[in-house]
């Protein structure tokens, strides 16, 4: 057995654990560690396909950035697990019906024409020098240069949209003003009064 | 062929095991006496002396931490989530010390040339904010947790503008690879990066002090209103641990920013008629160490002058100021790609 067979072989044995305790475990914080574990996992798989732009980036956005944020939403909510539990026997058959229609729509394709051993050779083996992140680049930016651009526009789009969204006046909001705060001169804040100096008679010594 | 193959792999691997502790030896050093000089630095900063007991003038002083640390108990707070109460120290130095994978010490002395360097190195930093983020949650105390939120949104703001500070290096340098970033800043000193990208530098280095959590971004250990922040709740070893990744990740970003502006193992007086034959005998990683140490001096020089920040403060900063300056400049240095300006982007 090669040696990157190997790695295959065990990254895809913690891949398949990690994602099976995401839907299995009861904490959700553990759930939502067990999918970071399953990114980081899958992003070794795809260090060995020879994109490693893509695995690094995947690591980044992901792992980095979204799973954070997940966790971050999960750690403060008090889930209560007896409710989450309650009517497992009501959804099976809905939830049973969707798994094994997805169950079907890869098989379907799976199994169809065009994704058999003749239409879709394994991929070839780069030299050491190969760069897939200057590939996936010159691709991008040339023969999807429109499509890239819209997805880049409908992702501007959402963002200013969810930005615009917590832009409403709310009553119990707080915010600063810098441009005041720095503005502020000693004279607003203090007020020095000139007073003449009092004297009083020392109290005679107790000695 | 097989019996071959299996001592092929014990070759490679004991060698490049003994590169990693080429690697990280000099490092765990390194943070040990980083620790040493921040307290004597601003020591003197503050008209002290700082430590001095422990050994000749004190340089035993590191030494005598680390054994202390190692003889304290490591205590287990009893409502903790056990698995991740020991899980998150490890999480955090890990990454600290996987992202020296790719630093190159000098031309051709790095452990993995790896293309896409600069964004591996990006994604193993942001990945370190799960240590904080379970050390958080996992000691189940109120203090702690108010500093993981807190560390977590600021370590996800300023990785933003991190991230366009340093898409600004590769598109002047034309690559992701750390190596090739520094060779494209040969010429001289007036070459390197720090002059057509002066304010990506300044925001890249602001926000590689408030990645690693330090003065005067230190809001997720606020000793004031949340006792130490997220590793309040651990002890000896355990807690060296995050003190360690904390100041492995320093010395990362000092390196970095040493690699990516100050143009690396390059001799600062390279195309200067007289100097640059005189020191032509200076080995580059020298020059990087004197680079990298000016950096560290500047986050011990932050951390003795400015107040700690508000945190709206903080996000305004990063949010408002840093990411919008990086995407005015971003547009300013397209331009000047397109237009060839010399020297820099000829």
């Amino acid at each position: 057995m090669s040696f990157e067979r190997l790695v295959f072989y065990t990254f895809a044995a913690i891949l398949v654990y990690a994602a099976t305790r995401v839907i299995t475990v009861r904490n959700p914080v553990h759930a939502a560690l067990h999918l970071v574990l399953a990114f980081f996992t899958c992003a070794g798989l795809w260090l060995l396909l020879e994109a490693e732009f893509l695995a690094i980036t995947l690591v980044l956005v992901y792992v980095g950035a979204v799973m954070v944020l997940f966790l971050f939403v999960v750690m403060m909510l008090d889930i209560n697990l007896a409710s989450l539990k309650a009517g497992f026997v009501r959804y099976l058959p809905v939830g049973a019906t969707v798994a094994a229609l997805m169950l079907l729509e890869m098989i379907l394709v799976l199994k169809s024409k065009g994704f058999d051993a003749a239409s879709m050779p394994p991929p070839v083996r780069h030299a050491a020098d190969y760069s897939n992140t200057r590939e996936l680049g010159s691709v991008l930016y040339t023969d999807y240069v429109y499509p890239f651009e819209i997805a880049a526009v409908i992702l501007v789009v959402a963002i200013i949209a969810a930005i615009a969204l917590t832009l409403r006046k709310r009553g119990e909001s707080k915010m600063q003003n810098p441009a005041e705060q720095v503005k502020v001169r000693r004279e607003d804040r203090v007020r020095l009064v000139k007073m003449a100096a009092e004297t009083r008679k020392p109290a005679e010594s107790e000695d | 062929m097989e019996e071959s193959g299996i001592i092929d792999w014990i070759v490679t691997g004991s060698v490049i095991l003994a590169k990693i502790l080429l690697i990280v030896g000099p490092l765990m050093l390194g943070v040990a006496y980083l620790t040493f000089a921040e307290r004597k630095i601003i020591g003197y900063m503050q008209m002290r002396v700082g430590p001095n007991r422990v050994g000749p003038r004190g340089w035993l002083q590191p030494i005598a931490d680390a054994v202390k640390l190692l003889m304290k108990e490591v205590i287990v707070p009893t409502r903790s989530n056990h698995y991740l109460f020991v899980l998150a120290p490890t999480l955090t130095i890990a990454p600290a010390l996987a992202a020296w994978a790719v630093i190159p010490f000098d031309a051709d002395t790095v452990l993995a040339d790896v293309d896409a360097s600069l964004l591996y190195i990006l994604a193993l930093t942001s990945v370190g904010v799960y240590g904080v983020i379970i050390a958080g949650w996992a000691s189940n105390s109120k203090y702690a947790f108010l500093s993981t939120m807190r560390s977590a949104a600021q370590i996800v703001s300023y990785e933003i503008a991190m991230g366009f500070a340093l898409v600004g290096v590769l598109m002047a340098a034309g690559s992701i690879n750390i190596g090739e970033i520094v060779e494209a800043q040969r010429g001289s000193l007036l070459h390197w990066y720090w002059l057509p990208l002066l304010p990506l530098f300044v925001i890249y280095f602001i926000s590689g002090v408030a990645e690693t959590n330090r003065a005067p971004f230190d809001v997720a250990e606020g000793e004031s209103e949340i006792v130490a922040g997220f590793h309040v709740e651990y002890s000896g070893m355990a807690f060296a641990v995050f003190f360690l990744a904390e100041y492995a990740n320093m010395i990362l970003i000092a390196f970095l920013a040493a690699l990516l502006f100050m143009g690396g193992w390059l001799s600062p007086f390279e195309g200067i008629p007289v100097l640059a034959p005189m020191f032509n005998w200076v080995p580059g990683l020298v020059w990087l160490l004197l680079k990298a140490g000016l950096f560290l001096f500047f986050y011990l020089w932050f951390r003795a002058t400015f107040p700690r920040y508000r945190y709206d403060q903080i996000m305004r900063l990063g949010w408002k100021v840093f990411i919008p300056l990086t995407i005015v400049w971003l547009v300013i240095e397209g331009a000047a790609v397109v237009g060839g300006l010399g020297p820099w982007f000829d």
